[in-house]
């Protein structure tokens, strides 16, 4: 009897602890109210116009304080087809009119910070000013839209794009973080306000700047997600020496850096702070690239550009990298594990992504000899002052190279002077060169690889019709499997038969951050998912 | 006539500065360094030498280092246990065992090599640069005192301009102008040589341009070209190896600032204020030795020009060498 009742004791309290044990478990997983997320910012914003600016710089600490049309879902931001409404109602909305009309239906609880409430016509002047800005107003993403015919408000809760085609282009092109919702009569005043000022409609209101230091922002009571924010406010502090950036985070000065560090960092954080730090990593949207230069000899001569890239040991690289330096995946032209990039088979059939490098390099200097090549001279390589991963890349290319016998001295020069010389001086042989994009959006993302009337970001000099008749085409088409094959197209010509360009490797993002910070999941973009709402800190 | 060579142009002046010793502090020592010119102008080399070395064990000691630093320079390729530039990476920071005596950095290259050739680097930036610099000097400030008046004014405020910013700024700011890589890295550091030098040999050569036979040789009508490079310069020598010797410790530690900055010579050039800045910060932890050899080289270089400078100096000095 006694032990029965022994039993029994101990089953209560077990169920007791097991039950206690679920409610803390759940209460862990609920988001918390209150506090302050300060993170570290590694430069200051050049000014708070997110349609002009192209930097995470601006993104970071003034994203919050906006409010987008549609957004990627921050649940799912790892997805490269996940939109979810922000400021409309709904879903996003399914094409109509043979895919050639969108339209919107806007929340009607959402105000600006000023207290003004936000319209359709807002939107609609926000997405003029994107889309066909006037002279003197900077639209940095403005080709995104080149599909887009005219943006319409028939009511103030209704806004209605119509396309000159379809394409599938344009919902992600919609979903990039920058497009901020402006007011209209802001706007109407004068087009530079938003340059030095802020009145958006995120989950924080601008609070103060210290120039050099920080950039505060505090809880909007009048979010139209009810309940959300969960902080009280943010401290974007801002510091430039990766060292310190780290040492913030070691010390807890700072939370998170959204941008991200490199492995050793994340392997010095992890041991030093053991389970209070979290690591999340993720491929990311940005490549390296090496933009050759078509008009210096010998590198006009295609045999030349094709030795380049067979000398380029990318699956070696990709695991040695990968320990030093924010690179990792070996990919084609299109992001890495979307629908339309490569699979590793195809990539085998690529110049200079042969599995066997031996015979990938014998090829390389066979090419070189033929085209009669001066391996006694010492080539240009142009690169710009960033460690992570430009110089650990650039030294590595060099050694690359150096395999089949080219002698490359490499050229560093800060951000300015670099992109003079990549731009406009173009005195280089072969320089670093890359493309960061922010939503996943390969249609777009491509046109990097154009010519270079079309391009606007190829720098190379070459003017490729064939490339550009495929690009136009794979726009055009709405069958997917098309567009897939027209891909793969364009991939083996640019990087192999013509071998206008050629892509090193992806960067791998890494973000470790402090473990009490809860809500926020990484992106394959450093400018995704940052609007901060749903972030909350479990201390 | 006047002295061509370092010995005879000492020898000249040696009644004048012995005499002033031995009134400020007359005794044994006063003799023994009258001893030590009078030697040093006659007596065979090995015994100058060998005077010297007694007279300065410190400067003796960093002469030998300085020798053996040019000898590991000369003969790096012969040195080296492997190329400098050859990436293994399979030991990526390997820490010193028997294959890597000096472990790895972050690439898998030698560091024992990188460290040998880097001071091959060093001492062509630091022994081109400072060589130009004072040379240069050395002919704008001989220039400068021998035409005197306006034109010596000018070049003098001139020569203040630049002398008002500090050595690192003045190289930060040409770098900045002409790009890197070690041809700018050297023009870069002889610029702000060139006005200290000028401005210290400009002095000495006010007193040399009274004197009679740069009168005789304007006498006998020889152009000014003839007078400053044949008859004014080579007496300007003392102070002309004096700044040489000190430029060449600040040059190897310039030439390593600016590649730490990211501002020198650039990868895979081994070259020791770069390997400082590929590993300083972020294996400051885990491959401590990345940044500890490479900085340890910079010491012992700058250590022993600087005290072989010293050492000239007070040789060579005739201030100096009356205390």
């Amino acid at each position: 009897m006694k032990n029965i009742r022994l039993k029994a004791a101990y089953a209560i309290i077990a169920s007791i602890a097991i039950g206690m044990g679920s409610v803390g478990a759940v209460a862990a997983a609920t988001p918390k109210h209150g506090g302050i997320l300060q993170f570290v910012v590694p430069d200051e914003p050049p000014s708070y116009d997110g349609h002009r600016e192209t930097t995470f710089a601006m993104i970071h600490p003034i994203r919050p304080f906006y409010s987008l049309l549609i957004r990627v879902n921050p649940d799912n931001p790892s997805s490269t087809s996940d939109f979810v409404c922000d400021i409309c109602e709904g879903k996003v909305p399914a094409p109509t009119d043979g895919g050639k009309t969108y339209t919107f239906k806007i929340r009607k609880d959402v105000k600006f910070h000023n207290g003004d409430k936000l319209l359709a016509q807002d939107v609609v002047a926000t997405y003029q000013k994107i889309i066909f800005p006037p002279e003197g107003i900077v639209s940095a993403r403005k080709a995104y839209y080149v599909m887009v015919d005219s943006v319409t408000a028939p009511d103030h809760f209704t806004v209605v794009f119509k396309l000159k085609y379809p394409s599938g282009a344009f919902i992600p092109a919609l979903a990039v973080p920058f497009n901020f919702i402006y007011q209209k009569s802001q706007l109407d005043q004068d087009m530079h306000w938003y340059e030095k000022n802020i009145n958006g409609s995120g989950a924080f209101r601008f609070k103060e700047r210290e120039a050099g230091a920080v950039i505060r922002g505090v809880r909007n009571p009048d979010y139209f997600v009810k309940g959300r924010p969960y902080l009280d406010g943010y401290d974007a502090i801002f510091a430039k020496k990766e060292s310190l950036r780290v040492q913030a985070i070691r010390g807890d000065r700072a939370a998170i850096e959204f941008r991200g560090f490199p492995p050793k960092s994340r392997d010095d954080l992890v041991k030093a702070l053991g389970k209070d730090i979290t690591v999340e990593e993720s491929d990311w949207n940005c490549v390296l690239l090496t933009t050759i230069n078509h008009k210096h000899k010998p590198f006009d001569d295609v045999r030349v550009r094709r030795a380049l890239t067979l000398a380029v040991d990318r699956w070696g690289g990709s695991e040695y990298l990968s320990k030093i330096a924010i690179v990792k995946t070996v990919g084609g032209i299109v992001f890495p594990h979307h629908n339309l990039a490569a699979t590793r088979k195809e990539l085998e059939q690529i110049a200079g992504y042969w599995p066997d490098i031996k015979k990938s390099r014998a090829e390389a200097r066979k090419l070189l000899k033929e085209a009669g090549v001066d391996l006694s001279k010492t080539y240009y390589f142009n690169n710009r002052a960033v460690d992570q991963p430009y110089k650990i890349v650039g030294t590595w290319l060099i050694d690359q190279w150096k395999q089949v016998g080219l002698k490359f001295e490499q050229h560093v020069f800060p951000t300015g002077p670099f992109y003079d010389m990549l731009r406009q001086k173009k005195e280089y042989d072969v320089s670093a060169d890359f493309n960061c994009q922010s939503v996943v959006n390969p249609l777009v993302d491509v046109s990097k690889f154009l010519s270079d009337d079309r391009s606007g970001s190829q720098y190379g000099q070459w003017q490729d019709r064939e490339v550009d008749a495929l690009y136009d085409k794979m726009n055009q088409s709405g069958d997917p499997k098309e567009q897939r094959k027209l891909m793969r197209q364009m991939e083996k010509l640019t990087l192999d038969t013509h071998a206008n360009s050629f892509i090193t490797l992806w960067w791998n993002r890494i973000v470790p951050h402090r473990s009490y910070v809860k809500g926020w999941k990484i992106s394959p973009s450093h400018y995704l998912n940052q609007s901060l709402d749903n972030v909350w800190l479990d201390k | 006539m006047h002295g061509s060579t370092l010995v005879s142009a000492t020898a000249e002046k040696d009644p004048m500065d012995a005499n002033a010793h031995a009134m400020t502090r007359p005794g044994a020592g006063a003799d023994a360094d009258l001893e030590l010119e009078l030697v040093a102008a006659r007596a065979p080399f090995f015994t100058a030498l060998g005077k010297w070395v007694r007279h300065q064990p410190l400067g003796a000691l960093s002469g030998g280092g300085v020798i053996v630093m040019i000898l590991i320079a000369v003969l790096a390729p012969h040195l080296a246990p492997f190329d400098p530039v050859a990436a293994h990476y399979d030991n990526m920071a390997a820490a010193p065992s028997f294959e890597y005596w000096l472990g790895t950095d972050q690439f898998g290259r030698d560091l024992m090599s990188r460290v040998i050739w880097g001071a091959r680097t060093a001492l062509f930036i630091g022994f081109t640069s400072a060589i130009l610099g004072s040379t240069l000097g050395l002919v704008f400030g001989v220039t400068s005192a021998y035409f005197g008046g306006w034109f010596d004014l000018l070049f003098q405020r001139v020569m203040d301009v630049f002398l008002a910013f500090p050595l690192i700024i003045m190289a930060l700011a040409v770098v900045a102008i002409f790009g890197t890589g070690p041809g700018n890295v050297i023009i870069a550091i002889t610029i702000p040589f060139v006005p200290r030098c000028a401005r210290v040999v400009r002095s000495n050569a006010l007193t040399i341009r009274e004197m009679p036979y740069v009168d005789a040789a304007r006498a006998l009508g020889y152009g000014h070209l003839r007078i400053i490079l044949r008859h004014m310069a080579p007496n300007c020598m003392a102070p002309y190896l004096i700044m040489l010797t000190t430029f060449l410790g600040q040059a190897i530690l310039l030439e390593a600032a600016l590649s730490y900055l990211g501002l020198g010579v650039q990868e895979p050039i081994p070259a020791w204020g770069l390997m400082l800045q590929g590993g300083a910060e972020e294996y400051a932890e885990s491959a401590p030795w990345i940044a500890i050899f490479p900085g340890l080289a910079i010491t012992l270089a700058v250590f022993a020009f600087n005290l072989f400078g010293d050492s000239v100096r007070d040789t060579l000095d005739p201030k100096l060498r009356a205390r």
